[in-house]
């Protein structure tokens, strides 16, 4: 824990070493969000909701679209530049230096560093969720925001391991700038409510994203607990987040596993 | 074979075949051109396997805007209405599938930090010691570029628009498909200066990149690549009909679904074309002025 603190405390340093580069990039990453927001509204001038009958309303969607950019934000923040120096540590033999060291490979690679670029949209996004709760004159209970909380940092993991599996496999590829993007277009999918995905075309997807890849739980789960027409109100309403906590749990074994063959297969570069 | 080489080898070929009207120049302008265009097709080429995955990634998230569309209209169904400003489901993703044939013509990925990374390094002065113009070289460069690009994904998307022919209603008249495939190429056109502009501000800022984030982020939403420009509400919809931007998604797409006729489309047209005039002229004023600041830095 000390070890994270303190590649917290250097990641500041070295952002604030270059303060205006780092207010500028922070105010186009939010700026971007902003034109994201803008869309959404103009939807809502035309539609009540998205899918009828399903209760994404305006403000409920606003929920939802906060929930996602504050999982991507910390996911961006914390484990984006970790990935991108892992892959770029293996392709380079650097990783040697860090295989010495005494301590946990693989925790030493995920906090090593943070950029801070796009943490002002977490911000973004706990405004947004505060005031669409507003909006909505709906203040949730304390199970309910403990569950969301618990869940938020569920999507985090499954994300976290998605893209450490990725970045570990440049063991064996050499080079992935095709995966990269690859997970770039797949969490698209989990952008949106589970329920547009219908019909024959969207039905298999949902059940792509949601028991093979999933995806869809990320910000699908915890957003359910906070927004009350989506609210678990019966038993059968609890097996997706039940599903949920399964599903991460495979997903950082399976992240484990995959590191921990990558490092057995590294065979150092150059050097 | 060398850059110079080749440029030597097909001068005397081109002397060889075509009259000799215009005199060596004409030859060596156009041998010049050529080479440079068949030097940047094979540089393209060389990653057609990273190409074709990236070309087929892309595609996905057109399955997540078709159901989120979906989603909208069946809600707004339920307040018994069938369109949005005069959009129906199957128009407003029939427009999204246009929109992206207009992008792959109006965007420009590199191009202005591809510049303004010349001119920060110093390899710009490559341009500047040889006889060849930068704009000009990269126009080539770029149409090179388009021309790979159109051929691969030429597959791709015949397979996709096939697959999403239901949301057609089929080809526009002749003269209107004459009109699509002109604006289509002055969206190009647009898009290569007015980034290239962008681009060529690094010669009085070294560090233009949060700009040209702006400017992306500007046209990518004022281009109407995300939603038809029609939906905006009034104040927004009469600014983004007098920037330019539209002209690089929404206009050469609203052509073809036949939003716009009549004068509606020449006028239109003649205005897409006064503004691709300006970014040319924006773009050469602002290369001179910019030589003249330029102090070539680094070796």
């Amino acid at each position: 824990m000390a070890v994270v603190w303190t590649f917290a405390r250097n990641s500041v340093i070295r952002e604030m070493m270059f303060r205006t580069n780092f207010l500028v990039e922070t105010l186009a990453s939010m700026l971007w969000v902003g034109a994201n927001i803008g869309f959404y509204l103009l939807i809502f001038q035309y539609t009540p909701s998205i899918g009828a009958g399903t209760g994404w309303g305006r403000y409920e969607f606003f929920i939802f679209l906060a929930t996602s950019l504050m999982i991507n934000s910390i996911v961006h923040t914390i484990f984006m530049p970790n990935a991108d120096l892992l892959s770029e540590r293996i392709r380079t033999g650097l990783l040697d230096f860090v295989l010495v060291k005494p301590m946990d490979t693989q925790l030493l690679v995920s906090f090593e560093r943070l950029d801070l670029s796009t943490a002002g949209n977490f911000l973004v996004g706990v405004v947004l969720l505060l005031f669409s709760l507003a909006q909505l004159g709906w203040t949730p209970g304390l199970v309910p925001i403990a569950l969301y909380l618990f869940y938020v940092l569920c999507g985090v993991a499954i994300l976290y391991s998605f893209m450490f599996s990725l970045a570990a496999t440049t063991v064996w590829l050499g080079r992935n700038q095709t995966l990269y993007d690859f997970w770039f277009y797949l969490t698209i999918f989990g952008r949106y409510p589970m329920e547009i995905y219908r019909g024959t075309l969207g039905t298999p997807l949902r059940l792509l994203f949601t028991y093979l890849l999933p995806i869809l739980v990320v910000v699908n789960v915890p957003v359910r607990f906070l927004v009350r027409p989506l609210y678990p109100q019966s038993a059968a309403d609890w097996l997706l987040p039940g599903f949920a906590l399964l599903a991460t749990l495979v997903c950082l074994w399976t992240c484990r596993r995959v590191f921990t063959a990558a490092i057995e297969s590294y065979r150092s570069a150059s050097s | 074979m060398r850059p110079a080489e080749a440029i030597e080898k097909r001068g005397k070929f081109f002397a060889r075949r075509l009259p000799r009207a215009g005199g060596g120049f004409l030859y060596r302008r156009l041998a010049l051109w050529l080479t440079i265009l068949q030097l940047s097709i094979q540089e393209r080429i060389i990653y057609r396997g990273e190409f074709f995955l990236g070309a087929l990634m892309r595609f996905l998230p057109i399955v997540t805007q078709i159901l989120l569309w979906a989603a909208i209209f069946e809600a707004v169904g339920t307040v018994g209405r069938a369109e949005i400003q005069g959009y129906s489901y199957r128009q407003v993703v029939a427009y999204y599938l246009l929109t992206m044939i207009s992008r792959a013509f109006s965007s420009m990925p590199g191009l202005a930090s591809g510049i303004a990374r010349d001119i920060r390094d110093g390899t710009i002065k490559k341009y500047l010691v040889q006889p060849v113009d930068l704009l000009g070289f990269l126009l080539l460069h770029r149409i090179a570029h388009k021309l790979v690009y159109y051929v691969m994904a030429l597959g791709p998307f015949v397979l996709l628009f096939y697959l999403c022919q239901g949301f057609f209603d089929g080809w526009p008249a002749p003269e209107v498909m004459a009109a699509y495939v002109a604006s289509l190429v002055l969206a190009f056109l647009l898009g290569f200066y007015l980034e290239a502009t962008i681009g060529l501000i690094g010669f009085w800022f070294l560090e233009v990149s949060s700009l040209i984030f702006v400017f992306l982020l500007l046209s990518f939403f004022f281009s109407g690549h995300m939603f038809p420009l029609d939906m905006l509400p009034i104040p927004w919809r009469e600014m983004v009909a007098v920037l330019p931007f539209q002209y690089l998604a929404y206009f050469p797409s609203a052509i073809f679904l036949g939003k716009v006729s009549g004068e509606d489309l020449w006028t239109g047209l003649a205005a897409q074309a006064i503004w691709t005039l300006v970014a040319f002229i924006l773009a050469r004023i602002v290369f001179r002025l910019g030589l003249r600041h330029y102090s070539g830095f680094g070796g």
